[in-house]
């Protein structure tokens, strides 16, 4: 049965369903108890579970990672959440040193079930600590999986995924994402993580992202259809590491035209990583044009006077998308969208 | 006590020897790894894992081979991972600062300082999840008592009243750090365990007798009060801080804290105190050695022997 659910309760709901099924899961984080519950996602889980398997922590992520760490090599398949992904920033020593390299430096003796979850913000002038997109940080490192789930029905059955997996899975959510609703089924499933889906067919050009990327990617693809009868295709990658090379490559045999749209500062991230993909495997008469966009080099600033003009969004796509099919339309000269406050379905707190 | 202690001594020269051994062939530069080694600090690992069971788990850090040795680790399969070989405990992935035997309750150590205090807490949370008593013992150095993990990982111990037996080898150094440019003067590792709430004590680390009186007394406490506690022991590296040298030309220890500890040779203490209880101490020695020495030989000619891991193996275990 499907209900037309969040992804706050889908993340909410994977996390319980998975608690119910294996005994071994346990959650903690700042937070995880209180009564905002990690913005909904953790809600009412100590009252089902106790307080053995959902607990609030100190404030010292590095050592509760290697916490995290001790009781995955000792049967359990914990959970940490972190409000801001910033927090995990102190727990890059465990996450990279540890259990990134466990399973590899034991040959295989010992593996390291582990779910990291870390929420990006956005807006309200958050600005230059609280709204980092950090990605590309964990996804450089072999022996961490990355997902970055856009749609309700994808994190619920990635979580799902996560939790079951072998391995350190550091898994982001966008804070603007959380209220975006969806028909979600109610059962137990999972969706494999490394796989890619199409958000959207299309024939003339490919726009590639991931997570709150594909909200802007779709709100461009609509607006390029209908004024400009442009077809683009969206490729939400859901994953970034391990990355689905193959539904990259096909939507570029099909279009010929990429924009790799980044939810980070472009420099060695993500959209860098895609065109590399592009280029290595397919040749030049294959494709026509290849690019990538992404937020301005500056850390982001608080104020919405300047917070407009740092973040890519669909503004910015609809007519870096103009500029590549050759078309000598734009779509709207200045920017004077405050990029402050998301879509009128989202409701606070930051 | 005295059979006790004398298996006790052939395990504390046991790794002596093979410390010595690893130090006078690692010229020979087919051990291709880092290697910190533990000679001079023998007492402290015999001492307190002569106390647990092979259930009880032990972490360790970058100055592992004491811990993994007296712990019951395999002397073949360390050896094999010095060499990188593939029959080595991890199949050549680690070497030296990476051992692991899980079979003897040793986990995989790790060289980034005060990094597995927190798993072996994590270890112990899963244990005290699982209603299951053991004790995980996490030996750490003066120098990881700097870190911030350090405090972070004994508070939530004693939060979560968790079974663990910290044992700090406070051997004054961190590589040719002294204390006095690390912590300020009057600062106690112990007294900094009990304002987290944790229970301890301090010893001489160079008497094996005193510290496994002293891994005792914390084990009953652990066990009567289902709290964790903290055990200082003072010791010394007599040789360099990695490598199979003495650097003593360096001069960065005072020759006379050197003489003063090469006096109280762990080594040296517990034959004098056997030797007075059994007047055919030596001749037993002499036994002990010789059996020792032929397993010595008989374990490095097999790691030298053993295969290299094929190029296959690069890409394995990256997941599990």
């Amino acid at each position: 049965m499907d209900r037309n659910i969040d992804c706050a309760k889908a993340i909410n709901e994977a996390t319980e369903q998975c608690m119910k099924k294996y005994k071994n899961v346990f959650i903690f984080g700042l937070g995880v108890p209180d009564p905002k519950g990690i913005f909904g996602t953790t809600t009412g889980l100590q009252k089902k579970f106790g307080n053995q398997r959902v607990f609030d922590m100190p404030l010292a992520e590095n050592g509760m990672t290697g916490v995290a760490v001790g009781a995955a090599l000792n049967g359990f398949r914990p959970i940490i959440t972190h409000q801001r992904i910033e927090f995990a920033l102190l727990s890059m020593e465990q996450i990279i040193n540890q259990a990134a390299k466990w399973n590899y430096m034991t040959a295989g003796k010992q593996n390291v079930p582990l779910v990291i979850r870390m929420i990006v913000g956005k807006g309200w002038g958050q600005g230059p600590q609280h709204s980092q997109n950090l990605e590309s940080l964990f996804a450089h490192i072999p022996g961490l999986k990355v997902v970055m789930p856009f749609s309700p029905k994808d994190s619920k059955g990635l979580l799902i995924s996560s939790i079951e997996d072998n391995n350190p899975v550091i898994f982001i959510e966008h804070r603007w994402l959380h209220s975006i609703k969806q028909q979600v089924p109610k059962s137990y499933y999972k969706i494999k993580i490394g796989t890619g889906r199409v958000a959207c067919q299309g024939k003339d050009i490919s726009l590639i992202s991931y997570s709150y990327g594909i909200f802007e990617c779709l709100k461009a693809s609509k607006i390029l259809k209908e004024k400009f009868n442009i077809s683009a295709e969206v490729i939400d990658l859901r994953t970034i590491r391990p990355l689905d090379k193959n539904i990259i490559l096909k939507s570029v045999k099909k279009t010929k035209r990429i924009l790799a749209v980044d939810n980070s500062w472009k420099s060695f991230g993500v959209s860098a990583e895609i065109i590399s993909i592009i280029t290595d495997n397919l040749k030049t008469k294959d494709i026509k044009k290849i690019a990538r966009i992404g937020n301005v080099e500056v850390p982001c600033p608080s104020t919405r006077a300047l917070a407009k003009d740092f973040y890519c969004n669909y503004i910015t796509i609809v007519n870096k998308v103009l500029n590549m099919m050759d078309s000598k339309k734009k779509y709207i000269k200045k920017n004077n969208l405050y990029d402050d406050v998301p879509d009128k379905s989202f409701k606070g707190p930051f | 006590m005295n059979n006790n202690l004398n298996k006790i001594y052939s395990k504390m020269i046991r790794i002596r020897m093979i410390e010595q051994k690893i130090a006078s062939l690692y010229g020979e530069q087919e051990m291709r790894c880092p290697v910190h080694l533990s000679i001079g600090q023998e007492a402290v690992a015999t001492g307190v894992c002569s106390q647990l069971k092979t259930n009880d788990i032990v972490l360790s850090a970058h100055r592992a081979h004491a811990h993994y040795l007296a712990k019951g680790g395999d002397l073949k399969k360390m050896l094999s991972e010095l060499y990188g070989k593939e029959n080595g405990c991890v199949m050549g992935k680690g070497g030296s600062m990476h051992l692991a035997d899980l079979v003897a309750g040793f986990y995989p150590a790790v060289p980034i300082v005060g990094s597995t205090i927190p798993i072996g807490v994590g270890v112990a949370l899963a244990n005290k999840m699982k209603k299951n008593s053991n004790i995980t013992c996490i030996f750490l150095g003066d120098g990881s008592t700097e870190e911030g993990v350090f405090h972070e990982s004994l508070d939530f111990a004693s939060l979560k009243n968790l079974n663990i037996l910290f044992v700090c080898e406070n051997n004054f150094y961190s590589v040719y750090s002294p204390m006095n440019v690390r912590q300020f003067e009057k600062r106690s590792a112990l007294n900094l365990a009990k304002s987290h709430g944790l229970q301890g004590s301090h010893g001489d680390g160079s008497s094996v007798m005193e510290v496994i009186k002293k891994t005792k007394d914390g084990i009953k406490y652990i066990k009567k009060n289902k709290k964790p506690f903290f055990l200082e022991l003072q010791t010394y590296r007599f040789i360099e801080h990695c490598g199979p040298n003495n650097d003593d030309n360096l001069k960065y220890r005072n020759k006379n804290e050197i003489d003063k500890w090469l006096k109280k040779d762990p080594i040296k203490l517990a034959e004098n105190y056997l030797s007075k209880k059994n007047k055919k101490f030596f001749l037993d020695k002499e036994k002990i050695i010789n059996k020792i020495n032929i397993e010595i030989e008989k374990s490095f000619n097999q790691a030298k022997n053993a295969r290299f891991p094929s190029s296959k193996n690069l890409k394995l275990h990256l997941y599990g």
